[in-house]
């Protein structure tokens, strides 16, 4: 049994087991979901550290046949790709079971539909499935659904829920006939992507049959990423969902699209990438650009916070469509290190909201002095969005730079604009707003995170993010090679850059 | 039938109270001849009653599946007993009736017994959809399914008669040697669309669906969920016999004319039943929405898409019945069938609210559930066929805004029973369910997830009696 089946398994079979815990048994409850997603953190982190980088295929690979008539197999592994999207999915799902002690109502349906959505996104990571790919992730979405209408925040939470449902359905249907069409212009008569790479390699996919794939793929899954225009359920979506749900969602669910055009887009159809990537290229500078100056305008943090979730998803694209090594190093990089960043900033809101039961900027004022700690790690956590050296989004932000720059000159130099500028704009003015100044009379007896439990969630993501800042290594040298293979097929007409140098 | 009417005599001298547990004897006879169903193999057809009834591998399948949908609408009327005050052993006899017209559907090979079965099944719900003949709603809802059945009829023995006329056998076999000769007949060509008018009521395709929410509400929820699953798979059964049997080069023909009505259909059902707040009505639309999916796959012309019509029904089938199951338990407490009926279902029974969900999920397509791999299956033969004609694509895009739409109501009913406002009429008591009941829910359930997680054994199934199918 592979260690990949554990990590998206026992969230799902701790699910099943909560079914038959009586709702009144709430230490259990709780007790349960936190230990479900700690083991599966611990074997993400054994399952990372394992990791040998650089060998060929897939390593901790899996294979059952599922359908027999259609091909369709469980099949997980791991490659420099996944394997930190999977670490940092464990990370945050741990995270976010932890922080939802604020749940009072209804706890064991809240954790079993969390641990629904923990297994599912794992194992859309480790999935090697086309179908499963699919699969698992639509697995968030009943979840998703029922936890915004439910535990969610705000008066118009029924339209929040409905618009993400819908969006992301529409985002999942233009994605499955795309990846439909695949497997049947592939013609390997399988869904395995292992399978399919191996045909294609003998007979590539005609270029006009790329050229219409792709950016239903694109699209596809560029909904689901928040890809501009498409990307106003996010914000709206993030605000209104209870606190779990926004980090999982922002940090993990939001990276399934990128890691799909990454995985299946980018290998399989690289004339067709190459003919989109330039629109891609010019789409992602709505995303920061656009996107970042709503931010600048957001008086409410967590649409300030949402807004910055969907920017910062405009490096990845970038980083996508610059088609080299370095670029897509680093776009992978930026899914890690936001994932972790997207968890911590929600879940820093989330605690601030159960207190203070408004996230208006204008309300709040001078938090820094009652709660110190809170206050360090969101100042932290606002300067890693702005992509200051030391924590993972500079790292994977500069590469992105680095790789873009070459194909495309002036989307990099308005993207690094975006970046710095209108980033820092808007981090810096939350933490001047809310952290320094006068502290307003309601809000002094403000209690801080005390107890090692409560700061265990934040510590951990925040612990993670520096890691990955101080030694990016850990994570380009596995990311270098695979991403080195996918580029393979694609970089015929424009040469990547010579390698990193590794430590 | 033979099962019917010893019920029908039985129930004259059982004691009032004990009628209702005749059900009983009933389920546990119809289970055994379900279980001896399985006893038959059907790979090598076996014909009867002068080569107009057939026994083979498509037969079997929805011979199974009536049974399976019987099976559970008895349990179901049982648990309603109260309401059918009409009579409880005639209404199982009626629908043992019922079934047996769908039997016989299943397995037509002549025109004769495609008219004698649907006519059966037809007048059967007759009197099912009339049964609360106290309520004004039931009678209307009984009045207006004898209309369109009695329309539905002219067509069909009108078209009969034409085809009769211009090839001079009824005989599905003998009428497919005969095509060659006949494909260029006006006459006989407007006597397969008079026909095929006639089964397009049963199954409630576009134009012919506006009887269908209205019968919905009216009747009896039993009735009502028969009608969903067993009349409409019946229908499904005898057109793909005809269409794919008797005359499948003109089925090749017609493929724009299948696509553009279910893409009609399909747009029909979603779009209207986004404002509906009557839960029937809205299981009405959605199962006008659910017959257009179905065309779809119809509409592809392919082994591949008869294979996914069958799997997409044995997902519909324990998805719509385990919704009939819920809402009747629901709207016998309240007598309520607005959707508020739902509020706080979670509190009151949380196994009928996760039913709810996941039948409602099951029918929206959500993964890893056995809808979502019927539409799934459809989907991939109608990308399958893009290359064929540019109208598929469009047809596909027109079927996605469907699925879209649909998403919003049956998300809209999980919303209803997880954090709907409650309304006065519904307290907020326990909901009791007696063992058949709660067995039936458990048998729907165990049918979604299992079929969703393990399709194999449902696809092999289908697939084997797609076989009537000539193209791939």
């Amino acid at each position: 049994m592979s260690p990949l089946t554990y990590i998206l398994g026992i969230p799902l079979v701790a699910a099943v087991a909560l079914l038959f815990v009586p709702p009144t048994q709430r230490v259990t409850v709780r007790a349960l979901a936190v230990l479900a997603t700690f083991i599966t953190m611990v074997f993400a982190v054994k399952l990372f550290l394992q990791f040998h980088a650089g060998a060929a295929g897939f390593q901790f690979e899996q294979e059952w046949t599922w359908v027999r008539a259609l091909d369709i197999r469980y099949h997980v592994g791991v490659d420099g790709i996944n394997i930190g999207l999977i670490l940092m999915g464990a990370l945050v799902a741990f995270a976010a079971a932890c922080v939802s002690w604020d749940i009072r109502d209804r706890e064991k349906e809240f954790y079993i539909l969390l641990l629904l959505m923990t297994g599912g996104i794992l194992g859309a990571f480790a999935s090697l499935d086309l179908f499963f790919f699919y699969c698992f992730h639509e697995l968030a979405l009943v979840p998703t659904f029922i936890m915004i209408g439910v535990w969610g925040r705000g008066e118009n939470k029924n339209y929040a829920t409905f618009q993400i449902i819908l969006y992301l359905s529409l985002g999942a249907l233009v994605s499955l006939i795309g990846l439909l069409m695949l497997y049947l212009q592939a013609g390997a008569q399988s869904f395995d992507l292992v399978a399919i790479a191996a045909h294609l390699k003998q007979h590539p996919l005609p270029v006009a049959a790329q050229r219409t794939i792709f950016p239903l793929l694109l699209f596809g899954f560029g909904i689901l990423v928040s890809l501009w225009p498409f990307h106003s359920w996010a914000p709206l979506g993030y605000s209104a969902a209870p606190t779990a749900t926004a980090m999982l969602h922002a940090g993990v669910i939001k990276k399934f699209g990128l890691y799909g055009l990454i995985r299946i887009a980018l290998p399989l159809m690289p004339q067709g990438a190459q003919a989109w990537v330039s629109v891609l290229a010019w789409l992602c500078l709505g995303n920061i650009l656009y996107c970042g100056l709503v931010a600048m305008r957001q008086g409410d943090l967590n649409r300030l916070l949402g807004n910055a979730s969907v920017a910062h998803m405009g490096f990845v694209f970038l980083g996508i469509a610059s088609l080299n090594l370095i670029g897509l190093t680093g776009a992978v990089v930026v899914m890690v290190a936001h994932g972790l960043l997207a968890a911590l900033t929600f879940g820093l809101s989330g605690y601030l909201y159960q207190q203070t039961r408004t996230l208006e900027l204008g309300a709040l004022g001078g938090l820094l002095r009652p709660m110190p700690f809170f206050g360090a790690v969101l100042v932290m956590a606002m300067l890693a969005g702005c992509g200051v050296p030391g924590f993972g989004n500079f790292v994977g932000e500069t590469l992105v730079f680095f790789g873009a720059w070459k194909p495309f000159p002036l989307p990099t130099i308005l993207a690094a604009w975006g970046a710095l500028i209108i980033g820092a704009v808007f981090m810096l003015r939350a933490i001047r707003t809310m952290m320094h100044g006068p502290l307003p009379p309601a809000w002094a007896g403000l209690l801080d995170v005390k107890s090692l439990w409560r700061k265990l969630p934040f510590a951990v993501l925040l612990a993670a993010l520096l890691g990955l800042g101080c030694f990016p290594g850990l994570l380009t040298d596995k990311i270098q090679p695979s991403a080195q293979e996918i580029l393979k097929n694609a970089t015929e007409t424009a040469p990547g850059i010579p390698a990193l140098r590794s430590r | 039938m033979g099962l019917g009417i010893s019920i029908l005599l039985l129930g004259l001298w059982t004691p009032e109270d004990q009628k209702r547990n005749l059900g009983y004897a009933v389920i546990l006879a119809l289970g055994m001849i379900l279980a001896g169903s399985f006893l038959l193999d059907g790979s090598r057809p076996l014909y009867a009653f002068g080569r107009m009834f057939v026994l083979d591998e498509f037969a079997l399948f929805f011979k199974r599946f009536f049974m399976v949908a019987a099976l559970i609408v008895l349990v179901l009327s049982m648990s309603s007993a109260r309401q059918l005050a009409g009579g409880i052993a005639e209404y199982y006899a009626f629908v043992l009736f019922a079934l047996a017209g769908m039997m016989f559907a299943a397995s037509v090979n002549h025109f004769a017994l495609l008219f004698v079965s649907l006519e059966l099944i037809t007048v059967t719900f007759y009197v099912l959809t009339g049964y609360r003949c106290h309520r004004v709603r039931s009678l209307e809802a009984g009045i207006k399914y004898l209309i369109m059945g009695g329309l539905s009829s002219a067509f069909l023995v009108y078209g009969m008669a034409l085809v009769y006329g211009t090839s001079g056998v009824l005989g599905f076999d003998a009428l497919h040697d005969q095509m060659a000769a006949l494909g260029s007949s006006r006459v006989f060509l407007a006597g397969l669309i008079l026909i095929l008018v006639g089964i397009a009521f049963k199954i409630a395709v576009v134009p012919f669906q506006m009887w269908t929410p209205d019968v919905y509400q009216g009747s009896p929820t039993p009735t009502a969920a028969f009608l969903a699953v067993g009349s409409k798979a019946a229908g499904f059964a005898v057109l793909l016999r005809l269409l794919f049997f008797a005359v499948p080069e003109i089925t090749l023909k017609w493929k724009l004319g299948w696509l553009a009505v279910s893409v009609l259909t399909i747009l029909y059902g979603s779009l209207g039943a986004i404002p509906q707040r009557n839960l029937s009505r809205l299981m009405g639309y959605s199962s006008i929405a659910h017959a257009g999916f179905l065309m779809l796959g119809l509409a592809t012309v392919s082994q591949a898409g008869v294979a996914a019509m069958l799997f997409y029904l044995g997902a519909y089938l324990f998805s719509v019945l385990a919704v009939f199951t819920v809402l009747s338990l629901v709207m016998e407490e309240a007598d309520v069938q607005d959707v508020d009926a739902l509020a706080a279902l979670n509190r009151r029974s949380p196994l009928l609210a996760m039913t709810l969900a996941v039948a409602m999920a099951s029918l929206a397509g959500v993964p890893l559930l056995a809808g979502f791999f019927g539409k799934f299956l459809v989907i991939k033969a109608v990308v399958s066929q893009f290359p064929a004609s540019p109208y598929y694509a469009a047809a596909m895009w027109a079927a996605g805004l469907g699925i879209l739409a649909s998403m919003y109501f049956y998300f809209g009913v999980i919303q209803a029973a997880f954090w709907g406002k409650p309304i006065p009429e519904t307290d907020n008591q326990t909901i009791a369910l007696a063992p058949p009941v709660r067995c039936a829910i458990y048998v729907c359930l165990a049918g979604m997830v299992f079929f969703g997680l393990f399709p194999g054994w449902l696809m092999h199934w289908a697939q084997q009696a797609a076989g009537i199918c000539p193209w791939r």
